[in-house]
């Protein structure tokens, strides 16, 4: 028999804040974590905008050891981690440890260790590098590091597929607690490639904004990357009742699926069967859903694709129901975005507060759909989904529910 | 070979194509070039001229540079070779 999922912790680090709580009071006052980009030879980027974790300073967090095998990504990854596991209280030992592991999403993996290296070998002419880099830059490096910190002996693993990996990570860990396979699972993602190199190559792509993020309005022009992680506790309910967690939302349901079509462009038809798919498989109808959190990128063809694949499934309800893109304030965090933005589903089914989609100046007739323009709202929110639409036509959407 | 030509030459590449089959009223949609492949020759363009081409495919009509065809692409060159190496 299937088994229901619960989340009874959270923990994030990203540009609105160093934790969930200050970036839930962002989110909610509607703030922008965008801003001029601090990283060396910035002057050489056409694009020097990004939502950027300022005021980290990983000395005081991780020692020397730890430090010298911690990528930005891993660092971010652990603080996340240890506020979501702090939070739900839990220890591992035994058959719990045994049985439990960590599954995140990534995409870049090591961004910042590969461009400081690629600096030194290259630019400075240097020969050797320093012993860990190949530890320190490897996608599944944050995975591992929050295995061995929490005794996670478990299934353990990163995915990756691209903007989309944190919530096909967190699906993934969702039915291993569904399955029953493992009672807790720890799931988000994290990325930091807000480094000359990871922002250079996203330039090439002539996607970028050099203003600001607008997701949905008329006049948006482009994505801003953002950087973070957003780490979640996943568990079997019983188990989270019989140790009397507090229990932040249910995980549902989830569906993916590939447009198996286009590098870059998105499809309305694959969106559409993910967001179906995940109403299916949580067993909610279309009305039972008060918001999504959407991947609103701001680009072009993103936000009027996404609007056109949740009118399809919702019918005369899409009218009914508010979609927000929080990427106007945290940026796009690549593979960490649907962790972080996991936050905002929270927030409404827990506490009836809808952040808002910032930055939003014109209606686009393309988007009209109810975006919650600029200010965060309450409503009671029963139903939620999150979507996610990864470069590549991969696409992941979450349902979670109001305990 | 003068800006025409090499312009020319660009786009019949990325379009596959022989450059006696691309015309000064061609456009890239009807030379078989969709999004990627006009960032990939705008790309090249830049390569080649060593210019910076301003251009975001989130707004296209928003920049002074016209993709509407091979003429009208040719013409932007010029100006922004003009305007960057003159």
């Amino acid at each position: 028999m299937k088994k229901r999922v619960v989340i009874t912790g959270a923990g994030t680090i990203n540009a609105l804040g160093h934790d969930v709580p200050s970036t839930l009071a962002a989110m909610r006052e509607g703030r922008c974590g965008i801003g001029p980009l601090d990283i060396p030879d910035v002057d050489r980027l056409s694009v020097q905008i990004g939502a950027q974790v300022k005021g980290f300073e990983a000395e005081g967090i991780f020692n020397r050891q730890q430090m010298s095998l911690y990528d930005r990504f891993t660092q971010f990854t652990l603080v996340a981690a240890r506020e979501a596991i702090a939070q739900a209280g839990l220890e591992f030992h035994g058959d719990l440890a045994a049985q439990s592991g960590v599954v995140l999403g990534n995409s870049g993996g090591g961004m910042t260790t590969l461009d400081a290296n690629y600096r030194s070998v290259y630019e400075e002419g240097k020969n050797r590098v320093h012993p860990f880099v190949v530890p320190k830059l490897m996608n599944n490096a944050a995975a591992s590091h929050v295995s061995m910190e929490f005794n996670l002996k478990g299934p353990s693993f990163t995915v990756a597929s691209a903007c989309a990996s944190s919530n096909h990570a967190m699906a993934q860990a969702f039915q291993m607690v569904q399955s029953g396979m493992s009672p807790v699972m720890i799931t988000g993602g994290s990325e930091s490639m807000l480094c000359f190199g990871g922002v250079k190559a996203w330039e090439g792509l002539r996607v970028m904004t050099k203003d600001t993020c607008r997701p949905f309005s008329a006049n948006r022009n482009g994505m801003v990357q953002g950087e973070g992680a957003g780490v979640f506790v996943f568990e079997e309910m019983e188990h989270a009742k019989r140790r009397g967690a507090e229990i932040m939302a249910e995980v549902a349901g989830f569906a993916m699926s590939s447009d198996a079509a286009d590098i870059v462009m998105p499809s309305k038809q694959g969106a559409a069967r993910a967001i179906s798919g995940a109403l299916a498989n949580a067993g909610l109808n279309p009305s039972d859903v008060c918001y999504i959190n959407a991947h609103g990128t701001g680009t072009a063809a993103n936000d009027k694709t996404e609007c056109a694949a949740v009118a399809d499934v919702f019918g005369s309800h899409a009218d009914h129901l508010m979609i927000s893109s929080t990427k106007a304030m945290h940026g796009h965090c690549i593979g960490g975005t649907g962790a972080v933005e996991l936050l905002a589903c929270i927030m409404a089914l827990r506490d009836g507060i809808i952040a808002p989609t910032i930055g939003y100046e014109e209606p686009d007739p393309e988007c009209a759909l109810d975006v919650v323009p600029n200010e965060a709202r309450e409503v009671r929110v029963d139903a939620a989904l999150s979507n996610a639409f990864a470069f590549g036509g991969l696409n992941a959407v979450l349902a979670l529910r109001r305990v | 070979m003068n800006i025409k030509d090499k312009v020319i030459r660009i786009i019949a590449e990325q379009a596959v194509l022989e450059p006696s089959d691309v015309t000064m009223d061609s456009t890239l949609e009807s030379l078989g070039i969709d999004s990627l492949g006009l960032v990939e020759s705008i790309f090249a363009i830049e390569e080649e001229f060593d210019i910076s081409v301003p251009f975001n495919a989130n707004e296209p009509e928003a920049s002074d540079f016209d993709i509407s065809t091979v003429s009208s692409i040719v013409t932007g060159i010029e100006t922004l070779i003009k305007e960057q190496k003159g």
